[in-house]
Order: structure tokens, then sequence, then C-alpha cells
């Protein structure tokens, strides 16, 4: 036995094996617990993983760097799993080829909603100017949405903040908001989350429904391309 | 399963690559999407390419399993507001009040359009002899 209580904890708490391992278990049991409530929107599995981890780096006095030292894992396969959206926009080929002109009306209007929208707004309420640049790419997926605001100088910590949290009140107001509106067809109401909230709407999208999933993960890269060309402009235009 | 994981890599890897070297403005792993998208559909095309992971449903079974739980992979980076406490307790409400309004108004420009374009579509398909 270890003299120290402590040292095994100090010998733990540097290994990524501790951290991997909360991130993968606590996100598991967030998702048993979703899927228990029949996949209730204000269970969303990435919000609660979030705070209950951020809790316990908090009380642990765990610094994030440590933590992202075993998350790193998870984070990295951000972009394989960009790559393998390939497959179901693949199998739904047809469906996809006969909605393309609406796909392609539906990108413009809202990257461009999305990116102005919240720079007129954080600026409205007055937040620093850092903190509307790092606001300006939120609506596309983190690794993305970080290029774009290193790019700008602003802070890629925060846009990943704001690109998560973005993807989380995508996720939990967008059934209720389609079903309010009557808005039937899952292939526009997977679309919209797509634009909106990236890989977080994606993944509820693919638990509503198939379709609604692969509409998603089509708007998701396609806006992923238009933003990176489009927030650098915006910036220029609106933010003074 | 590891030769389709390796496929997805390289599809990303070859992204990259093209990106970083052109200096091109567009993300490296969506270039990767379009080289597998392509891949894929080369494939039923020419019976040669049918291999490997891409012979069977490999390569579709894996990526399958990559976005079976896509949510998870964004838990990392979300964790990241340990870091950002004081901006929180100085922005918080008018941050989460942005980003919910911005997200409301996007997804409801963006089905609009898609419904309006749709239905015009339509019509026109209709009206042509």
């Amino acid at each position: 036995m270890n003299d120290n209580p402590f040292a095994l904890w100090v010998y733990l708490s540097q290994s990524p094996l501790l951290w991997l391992t909360v991130t993968l278990l606590t996100y598991a049991i967030a998702d048993a617990v979703s899927l228990k409530t029949n996949r209730n929107p204000l269970a969303n599995p990435v919000l609660h993983s979030m705070w209950v981890i951020g809790v316990f780096l908090l009380l642990t006095g765990t610094s994030y760097t440590t933590y992202f030292g075993g998350a790193q894992f998870v984070h990295f396969l951000l972009g394989p799993a960009t790559v393998a959206l390939a497959v179901p926009l693949y199998e739904n080929r047809m469906q996809v080829a006969a909605a393309i002109l609406p796909m392609l009306a539906a990108l413009a209007v809202g990257s461009v909603t999305a990116i102005i929208s919240v720079v007129w707004l954080a600026e409205a309420a007055g937040l620093p100017r850092t903190v509307v640049l790092s606001l300006a790419p939120k609506s596309v997926t983190a690794g993305v949405a970080m290029g774009i605001s290193e790019s700008l100088h602003a802070d890629p910590s925060l846009t990943a903040v704001a690109v998560v949290l973005t993807g989380i009140i995508g996720a939990i107001i967008v059934t209720p908001l389609m079903n309010r509106f009557g808005i039937t067809d899952f292939r526009a109401r997977g679309f919209a989350v797509g634009i909106a909230a990236h890989g977080i709407g994606t993944a509820r999208a693919f638990q509503v429904d198939a379709v609604a999933g692969v509409f998603a993960g089509i708007a998701m890269s396609l806006n992923a391309l238009v933003t990176s060309l489009l927030v650098p402009l915006a910036v220029t235009l609106l933010v003074r | 399963m590891i030769a389709s994981l390796s496929l997805i890599l390289l599809c990303q890897l070859a992204g990259e690559v093209i990106v970083r070297g052109l200096g091109l403005p567009m993300p490296g792993p969506v270039l990767g999407l379009m080289f597998l998208l392509w891949l894929l559909l080369a494939r039923d095309r020419f019976n040669i390419l049918a291999r490997g992971p891409l012979a069977g449903g490999g390569v579709e079974t894996t990526s399958r399993g990559l976005l079976a739980h896509l949510s998870l992979l964004f838990v990392p980076a979300g964790v990241g507001v340990v870091q950002k406490l004081d901006l929180v307790a100085a922005h918080g409400l008018a941050f989460a009040a942005v980003l919910a309004l911005s997200v409301v108004l996007t997804l409801l420009a963006t089905v609009g359009t898609f419904l309006v374009a749709s239905r015009l579509m339509l019509r026109e398909k209709k009206s042509a002899p």
C-alpha cells in the first residue's frame, strides 16, 4: 500500500485514463437517462455530461488542460465523424438529389441568418468586442468554428463553448418549435437543425427521424463550408 | 473495421493536406467527406474499387458506428466552459439569450426557405408540359 493516500489520486488525476473514463462513463449515464425519458429534449446528454464533468473538475481542483489530456481522444473523433457523414449522404443520395434546390436556398438564407443575427444581437446586448467576434461562427461544428475564431484573433476556447451551447439549445428547441409551427417535412426540419446547431443538432435529428438526420448531416457539412467563407466577410461589414 | 477506419482517416488526411497545401478556406474534414462520397459513388461504377473496406459494407458499418454517438464527441469542448466562469458570471445571461434567439431565428429562416423553395419547385414541375 501507498504511504500517502493522496499519491494514488495525484497519479491518476494526471493520467489520461481517468479523464477518458470520466467522459465516457458520464456520457453513458446521461445517454441512458435520455433514453429512459424517451429522448426528451431537456434530457440532452451533452448538456448534462457537461455540467456534471465541469462540477467534478471544480470540486477536485483539476485544470481543463489536465482534463483535456484524456478527453482529447474523444475530441479528435470529431474530424473522422465529419468524414463519416459521407455514408448517410451516399445512402440517401436519391432523396438528396431531388431536394438540391431547396437545400441550396435554405443553406444561403440559413447560414447568413446564423451569422448576422448573432453578431447584431450580441452587439445590441453590449457584449465586449472579443465576445462578439468569438460568437460569430457559433453555428458550425467545433473544429471548424475554432479555426475561424483563431483567424479573426478572437478567443477560440470561448468559441468552442458558444458552439456547444448553440448545439444544445438547438437540439432542445427544435422539436417543440417545429411542432408548434406544424412543420411535418422531416427533410426541412433536419436541414434547419443542421444549419443552426451543427453536430449536436444532427445527433438530435437522428434520434427523431432517419431522414431528418441525413438532411441535418448534409446541412452541417455544407454550413461548415459556407460559414468559413462568410464569417470573415460579415465581421468586416458588421463589427465596428 | 481497422481497414475502414484507416480509409476514413486517409480521406481526412488527404483533405487536410490539400486544404493546408493550397490554403483553401474550408475545413479539411469536409473535403475528406467529399472524397469518401466520391469513392462510394465510384465503387458502384467501377467493380475494381469494390474491395477491402469498400466491399461488403465495411466502411458503412464503421461510419454508422462513429455517427451513432456524435453528440459524445462534443462533450470535451463543452466542458471548456469551466475556463470561462468569469465570463459566465459577467455576461452569462446575455450570452445565453443571444445564442437562443439567434438559434430560433436561424431555424425558422432555414425551414421557411426550404419549404417555400420545395413548393415552388413542385409547382414548376406540375406546370411543365
